[in-house]
């Protein structure tokens, strides 16, 4: 038997009115695959991120998380509308790093990374605590973890966000343009803890990215998406070097040309 | 709340009276209810007028005036937002007289109801003036505009535009505060109902009409300004495209 | 003599114990308020179907005049059983009527808070409660504090109302002096100087307020 795929999308789809932003996708990762989605604005790319963690609700389909459905349940062997203790249940193994970092403004650092951990895990303040120390270490910000979101760069603040993702201990981290509101000489910084949390944590990853350079070094399969659809998809090496898909290749040519 | 809303409200409310109008429980009641409303119209009305006409002038003098001119007015907006309705209502009907002045039950709802709303307004009027923009001054000014000109021909305009949705509220609270008039024996509607309610003890069908008839006219009201203010910013988008 | 100071003096304290009962109803009526209106805004959000009921509910409370609801409370609730006494009818109608105002104020404080903490709340699997009690309302209440403090104001000013169902305060107390002793002057131009006196104070604590909560948004 072969294992179940960490994420699956099967023939999903997703319509604003007469707008079809995703058609009928079907997509599988694998446990511990980092996956980066690329593609031109409205290609629909973030909203496969957003589906995944229920920000949006899907018309068609299904999501499959560890060979459980995420957006319906089984009911007398029929697969209908999850209900909201479902989703949180299945929700739970899944962690979001936002475009706009999405810091509680009103919380520390370390408030930031203990919140979740005890009102939605039960964790006790002291092992919460402990364990969010232990985060911002890894992200580099042990000095600051008493400083409020305003008083941090874009740079420590998306690291505090990676941070307080983490806390969840997720099975699955999903990256939403995270470097794409940063200075550019803030990037560095948070690629390289990103770089570093898939090395050291057996997280599957599935991040929307512009920065070909990272997506190239960093993945395992690159996925372009053109109007709804993967239009391409494969090892960084092949998709980069020699993509097969004209869409893919005019794309490739005006990102690298304008960087 | 959108336009269609409220007059489905509208529609709703007159409904429900034309039903229990049909019961005799309640139509008993309506005649004497509809006197009282009739005086209740009459001073919001006339109240709204006087808050308009101190509301303009107390901003002007406010903003424009020379300096007792201007120290009168803010005495004036003070006192009238800083004490309640009622208290004024009452002083000047206890206590004017002391004065030597006395003026009638209808005259004192008028005046204190005009007076409270007028130094609300005078709020409403001022912050528009302000909230014009500055270019406007110094186009006026370039074009050698007297002051009273700039105000009225280029100003005030604009003004007014802004100014609808706040004195649409405002004529919104005069029209629910004249039922205190009631306290200084006027006959409007609420005091019909509170004289209907003494003699019949019918609490239950007196005050559900009473309610509704005052839904009734605030609605109008409200329908009334939306659609002002609807009319006045399409003249000024006009304005703007020409 | 149009103003007799010694009659003024006589009647203060009798007129001080009454603003007791005035600022009683007032704080009472005022939590009423804030938490009613409170209850409404979240229910609004975290039932989105309610959304069209309350908005109707709200416009009903605001289109029609206090007073009437002071009536309405007081004589028509007893019919149903529920006999209320006048300080607590009153006092009911007010924090009812203001709720529905506060109800707004709230709203216009969560519609000001970014998607984006509400997508956060999502992500890191928080409960619609602890979003609210942790994420949503220590950020959309202090900035909407000042429009608060503005309503508990104009509460305090329609505590007079109150003097129509008999409540012994300010203003029926000062009616009272003036039907006994024919005076009227003293005790109603007292009762519009305390309440000029605590609006121009109230006025002044709030600008201050506003101004310390801008400096620590600021940081």
């Amino acid at each position: 038997m072969t294992e179940q795929p960490m994420v699956r999308f099967e023939n999903v789809s997703k319509r604003y009115g007469a707008l079809t932003v995703l058609d009928e996708l079907n997509l599988e990762i694998a446990r511990g695959e980092k996956v980066s989605v690329i593609g031109p604005s409205g290609s629909g790319k973030t909203t496969v991120l957003r589906m995944l963690m229920t920000l949006e609700t899907i018309n068609d389909g299904v999501i499959w998380v560890e060979g459980e459905p995420l957006t319906h349940m089984k009911k007398n062997g029929k697969l209908v509308p999850a209900d909201l203790a479902h989703i949180r249940r299945i929700r739970a193994k899944i962690g979001m790093v936002f475009q706009s970092f999405n810091l509680f403004p009103h919380m520390t650092a370390m408030a930031n990374c203990i919140e979740a951990p005890m009102t939605v895990l039960g964790m006790k303040r002291t092992e919460a605590e402990a364990r969010a120390a232990e985060l911002l270490d890894l992200v580099g910000l042990s000095q600051k973890k008493d400083h409020y979101p305003s008083q941090l760069s874009g740079g420590q603040q998306q690291r505090v966000a990676i941070a307080r993702a983490l806390a969840m201990r997720p099975k699955i981290m999903l990256f939403d343009e995270v470097t794409s509101a940063l200075d550019p000489e803030l990037v560095g910084e948070v690629l390289q803890v990103i770089r570093q949390i898939g090395r050291e944590h057996d997280l599957t990853m599935l991040m929307v990215t512009h920065q070909m350079g990272f997506a190239k070094e960093f993945s395992d399969r690159v996925c372009f998406f053109y109007q709804g659809k993967i239009c391409e998809q494969g090892p960084p090496g092949e998709l980069f070097g020699a993509p097969k898909n004209e869409r893919t290749r005019q794309f490739l040519h005006a990102v690298l040309e304008a960087g | 709340m959108g336009i269609g809303t409220l007059v489905a409200m509208l529609a709703a409310a007159l409904a429900v009276i034309g039903v229990l109008a049909t019961q005799q429980a309640y139509s008993l009641f309506l005649p004497g209810l509809l006197q009282g409303a009739v005086l209740t119209i009459e001073i919001a009305i006339l109240g709204s007028l006087l808050a308009v006409i101190m509301g303009v002038l107390a901003a002007l003098a406010r903003l424009y005036g020379p300096a007792p001119l201007r120290w009168l007015a803010t005495v004036y907006v003070e006192i009238f937002r800083g004490t309640s309705a009622l208290v004024q209502l009452f002083w000047l009907f206890f206590v004017l007289p002391q004065f030597g002045v006395t003026l009638n039950a209808f005259l004192v709802a008028v005046v204190a109801l005009g007076l409270n709303v007028g130094a609300y307004g005078s709020e409403v009027v001022r912050g528009a003036i302000l909230s014009v923009a500055r270019g406007q001054w110094e186009a006026c000014t370039a074009l050698n505009m007297s002051r009273a000109q700039m105000l009225r021909r280029v100003i005030l305009p604009q003004a007014v535009v802004a100014m609808i949705p706040p004195w649409g509220n405002l004529f919104i609270e005069l029209l629910k505060s004249t039922s205190l008039v009631s306290l200084i024996t006027l006959a409007d509607l609420a005091f019909k109902a509170q004289q209907m309610n003494q003699n019949t003890f019918k609490t239950i069908p007196i005050f559900t009409l009473v309610l509704l008839m005052y839904l009734v006219m605030s609605l109008v009201l409200t329908i009334g300004m939306r659609l002002l203010e609807r009319r006045a910013s399409a003249g000024l988008a006009r304005g703007k495209a020409a | 003599m149009i103003w007799d100071w010694s009659f003024t003096l006589e009647i203060l304290p009798v007129l001080a114990h009454a603003a007791i009962v005035s600022v009683e109803a007032t704080l009472i009526g005022f939590v009423l308020a804030a938490t009613l209106g409170l209850v409404l805004a979240v229910v609004r959000i975290a039932v989105p179907w309610t959304g069209w009921t309350i908005s109707v509910l709200v416009e009903l409370i605001r289109s029609t005049p206090l007073l009437i609801q002071i009536f309405f409370i007081y004589f028509v609730f007893p019919k149903f059983g529920l006999v209320l006494d006048a300080f607590t009818a009153g006092v009911l109608a007010i924090g009812i009527h203001y709720a529905a105002y506060c109800s707004e104020v709230y709203r216009a404080g969560f519609d000001n808070i970014h998607r984006g903490q509400w997508e956060a709340s999502i992500a890191l699997n928080l409960s619609a409660w602890t979003t609210f009690r942790d994420i949503i309302i220590p950020q959309a209440i202090p900035p909407i504090v000042p429009a608060l403090g503005n309503y508990l104001v104009a509460l305090f000013k329609e505590t007079p109302l109150l003097s129509a169902i008999a409540v012994m305060e300010l203003m029926q107390t000062a009616k009272i002096i003036g039907s006994d002793t024919f005076r009227y002057t003293e005790p109603i131009t007292l009762v519009g100087l305390f309440f000029l006196a605590m609006s121009l104070v109230s006025a002044a604590l709030i600008r201050a307020l506003e101004r310390l909560l801008n400096r620590r948004t600021m940081r």
